[in-house]
């Protein structure tokens, strides 16, 4: 049997999302319990978590998070790592045995900045130096795989039913200020760890339901730009995309969201000449990087969430509000179950951008 | 002495056949035969097997449908390897000691690579999508895109865009100059473009002036001779095409009787009436890739940077490598024509012996330039042999931007394909200057057809985007995964860059 990466494995899933904009840290207990009122939309072959804000002491290091099939990939990525890194400070990731949750690979955490000096020989910024190491990691490195890179945040995944996997990680002892979940209905049974969602790149962490109709033209695309889609999934060219068009290009998630899932030629022509131009500009400039297809991603980066859906909106996707908390859910039962009393409840049009900063407003 | 027997025989059923005559008006070349005998009166029909190219005019005609065209069956002694044609090749040329000359395109038995790829569609995981209910988009643009997005002093993004061309489907009609066809033919494909937004392409005949007001829909062609260049001829057009090669002849240029340089072809082509017109076969101001980068910006500059610059290449063994050169040599679109391409008079060998399928041409020059990082500098545009709208989803899926319809369009204008253009007797009107035969293309119901063709063609194309639940062709583009090859060895499959079926 092909595992991930090998063959690409279409699946269907459950996506749930927690910000709270005023900056206020919560448990791992919320996106728990929001994600365990699907598990009707998962069967129990993935299942994960992108938390933000929860290494505060550790906020200036790049927290890469790795997985290894055993332990001679651990000694040759380490040996790798120390060529290319500082590292402040490493652990194997705090897990307890859950019944429900089988052979887990060898999980490590790093905290490293780049090397000063090899960081200068090397021309990048330090961004990019760290995106290019990871890659090279995942693409070279035999049963090594760095699933979660960024600042502050970290990506918690498995083979299992997501509230298991957040037993298994005690997602419960984390704190902070935005959470993302996501369970996975694969049609195939990899069971491979590093093939579950969220696919983080730096801060970047994508969990997405659908199965989208333009991969190979984003594949194809993408890895014009340095980017080599390893895992042949959905959410890992997505988040490529997403890094590419903000980082790379400097995009706003707002014209990003243009790029991704874009309004029909027939509404551009009705818009105000300035508008038209604007979108036509994005469509056509960036037309291979429309993502087609069925899709509901929520987006997790530093201080902020985005959420998306097709232009179609074949996914569902409901967003909720109160107070300062904003939620998203794929099911509106999964935002009820943790917040009955909500001040609004909405699902947004297909290709209508939420985007939800911390300090800021939800801007639709 | 002529050894040659008659390929095709005509059937006149004479139980049907009233003798009107009309099969003797509609033959060009004098086939059928009109007597009446001096004593009684009684009409007899007769007819020349001999001079009969099969192109189907006095059949469509015939009112009392009494004629058929059928292989004459005669058949020398069996020889697999010295077969009819062959033997019947070596005879003409021992008789006349002469090129074989052919028309259209190379319709030799080579694979045909189109017919083994298949389509994907959506089952269960994701839905496809109804045409009918949603929007199905097939707007295009060609052109070279931005490398950065660059902001004014407010944030907002600036419009770098380079000149573009914009198609509402993603075809285009190809190159046929005016004097390989006639002004009619043109009229019917700069009307049909104008009308379906796209472009038609002027071929390397000059532009007609009658025909300026399409400007917005034409591409204007610069290629070896130069003929009717002038800066109103390529500021009129939408795009500028520098003709480098064609399909059905690569590596040679062309020749226009002067039998067919009228008076308006005349001027068109600036040239003298009743001279050839030869098309040598290299630009003589290009000799290697610099020179071209040289022809490319001196268009530009006289078109004030307006146009987009189109190089046509014909596939050869090493197109990927020569278009990757296009690409860095400032062209914004590259064309390439595959062996199947038509043409109006080829010499035999060459159309059916030189060049490369464009499936597979197409292939090697999408990854070439994806492997190099500049696919989005520039669109592809291909063309030769694309018979149908399934050819044009698998050339998209491939990594086509857009693909040129030749053949398929004077099809649609009456061409029965009897592959006979360079006689210049058209039947049909089309590729021919005899004022009497260019009088049977009716313009009007030419275009007409033209815009029928593209329109079935445009909604088989939503079809089949839909079901692959894909809205936006920009989504098919290059996307492989939705095709399979069946039958295909390894080797083509990895060309083509695409799984077998059941993979």
């Amino acid at each position: 049997m092909l595992r991930e990466g090998q063959i690409r494995i279409p699946s269907g899933c459950a996506i749930a999302g927690i910000i709270d904009r005023s900056g206020r840290r919560f448990s791992g207990e919320a996106i728990t319990r929001s994600i365990a009122a699907m598990r009707d939309r998962s069967n129990g072959l993935g299942g994960g978590f992108a938390a933000y804000g929860i290494y505060p002491h550790y906020r200036d290091y790049y927290a890469l998070h790795i997985f290894y099939d055993h332990h001679g990939a651990k000694a040759n990525c380490e040996q790798f790592l120390k060529q290319h890194f500082e590292i402040v400070d490493q652990d194997r990731i705090p897990t307890k045995a859950v019944k429900a949750v089988n052979d887990p690979p060898l999980i490590w955490r790093y905290f490293v900045d780049p090397i000063p000096a090899r960081l200068a020989r090397s021309g990048l910024d330090p961004r990019e130096y760290v995106v290019r190491t990871v890659l090279t990691v995942n693409r070279q490195i035999d049963g090594a795989y760095v699933f979660s890179s960024g600042k502050n945040m970290g990506i918690f995944k498995g083979v299992g039913y997501p509230e298991d996997i957040a037993r298994f990680y005690r997602l419960e002892e984390y704190e902070g200020y935005c959470f993302t979940a996501h369970g996975r209905y694969p049609t195939n049974t990899p069971g491979w760890w590093g093939g579950a969602h969220p696919f983080g790149l730096l801060e970047y962490s994508v969990v997405h339901n659908g199965e989208i109709s333009s991969y190979d033209t984003n594949r194809r695309t993408i890895e014009m730009y340095g980017y080599w889609c390893t895992l042949q999934t959905d959410t890992e060219v997505i988040t490529y995309i997403i890094d590419h068009l903000h980082r790379g290009k400097g995009l706003m998630f707002e014209e990003i969201a243009a790029v991704v899932a874009p309004p029909f030629w027939q509404a551009i022509e009705q818009m105000s000449p300035e508008k038209r131009a604007f979108y036509k500009y994005l469509r056509n400039t960036f037309a291979s990087l429309l993502v087609n297809g069925p899709f509901s991603i929520i987006v997790g980066f530093a201080g902020g969430l985005l959420a998306l859906n097709d232009r179609l909106k074949l996914r569902s996707m409901v967003v909720g509000e109160k107070g300062d908390v904003t939620y998203f859910a794929s099911e509106e039962a999964a935002i009820r179950v943790i917040a009955p009393d909500l001040d609004r409840i909405w699902a947004p049009k297909g290709g209508e951008p939420v985007i939800v900063m911390q300090g800021g407003g939800t801007v639709q | 002495m002529n050894f040659i027997y008659p390929e095709y025989e005509l059937v006149r059923n004479a139980e049907r056949c009233t003798k009107c005559g009309i099969c003797v008006k509609q033959c060009p070349n004098g086939v059928h035969t009109l007597t009446a005998d001096t004593a009684s009166g009684a009409k007899n029909l007769a007819a020349d097997d001999s001079k009969c190219v099969n192109c189907q005019r006095c059949v469509v005609y015939c009112p009392a449908r009494a004629l058929k065209i059928v292989k004459s069956g005669n058949t020398y002694r069996e020889n697999t390897y010295w077969i009819q044609k062959t033997v019947n090749e070596i005879y003409l040329q021992a008789e006349h000691g002469g090129v074989l000359l052919s028309s259209m395109g190379n319709p030799e038995p080579y694979p045909v690579y189109f017919d083994k790829i298949l389509v994907n569609a959506s089952q269960v995981t994701n839905p496809p999508i109804d045409p009918l209910r949603e929007p199905m988009e097939t707007k295009v643009f060609l052109g070279g895109k931005p490398k950065a997005v660059e902001r004014d002093a407010s944030g907002q993004i600036v419009n770098n865009t380079k000149p573009q061309i914009e198609l509402s489907m993603p075809m285009m009609f190809s190159a046929m100059s005016y004097g390989s066809i006639s002004l009619t033919a043109h009229e019917c494909l700069a009307r049909a473009a104008a009308e379906l937004g796209v472009m038609y392409n002027a071929g390397e005949g000059g532009l007609h002036e009658s025909l300026y007001k399409y400007g917005r829909n034409t591409i204007v062609q610069v290629a070896s001779g130069r003929f009717g260049v002038h800066p109103d001829y390529l500021n009129c057009g939408a795009a500028i095409e520098i003709k480098m090669g064609q399909g059905a002849k690569p590596g040679i240029g062309g020749h226009l009787p002067g039998s067919k340089i009228g008076a308006d072809i005349s001027r068109t082509r600036m040239i003298p009436e009743g001279s050839d017109a030869i098309s040598p076969a290299p630009h003589h101001d290009i000799y290697s890739i610099e020179d071209l980068r040289q022809l490319v910006f001196s268009l530009k500059e006289a078109t004030d940077y307006q146009k987009p610059v189109i190089v046509k290449i014909a596939a050869v063994h090493n197109v990927a490598a020569i278009a990757s050169g296009i690409a860095r040599s400032g062209a914004d679109i590259i064309a390439i024509d595959g062996f199947r391409g038509g043409t109006g008079a080829a010499p035999t060998r060459i159309r059916d012996h030189v060049g490369i399928p464009i499936e597979l041409a197409l292939a090697s020059v999408d990854q070439r330039l994806r492997e190099e990082g500049i696919r989005d500098d520039v669109s592809l545009v291909v063309g030769g042999g694309i018979r149908s709208s399934a050819d044009v989803v698998k050339a998209i899926a491939l990594g086509a931007d857009c693909v040129y319809i030749g053949t398929a369009a004077l099809l649609a204008l009456g061409c029965h394909l009897c592959r006979s253009c360079h006689t210049g007797r058209c039947a049909w009107g089309i590729a021919t200057q005899d004022p009497e035969l260019v009088k049977r293309l009716n313009p009007n119901t030419g275009y007409k057809r033209l815009v029928n063709l593209m329109h079935a063609w445009q909604h088989e194309i939503q079809e089949m985007m839909g079901g692959m639940g894909i809205n936006a062709i920009e989504s098919l583009r290059g996307n492989r995964l939705m095709l399979r090859g069946i039958g295909l060895n390894t080797k083509e499959l990895e060309i083509l860059g695409i799984k077998h079926a059941g993979e």
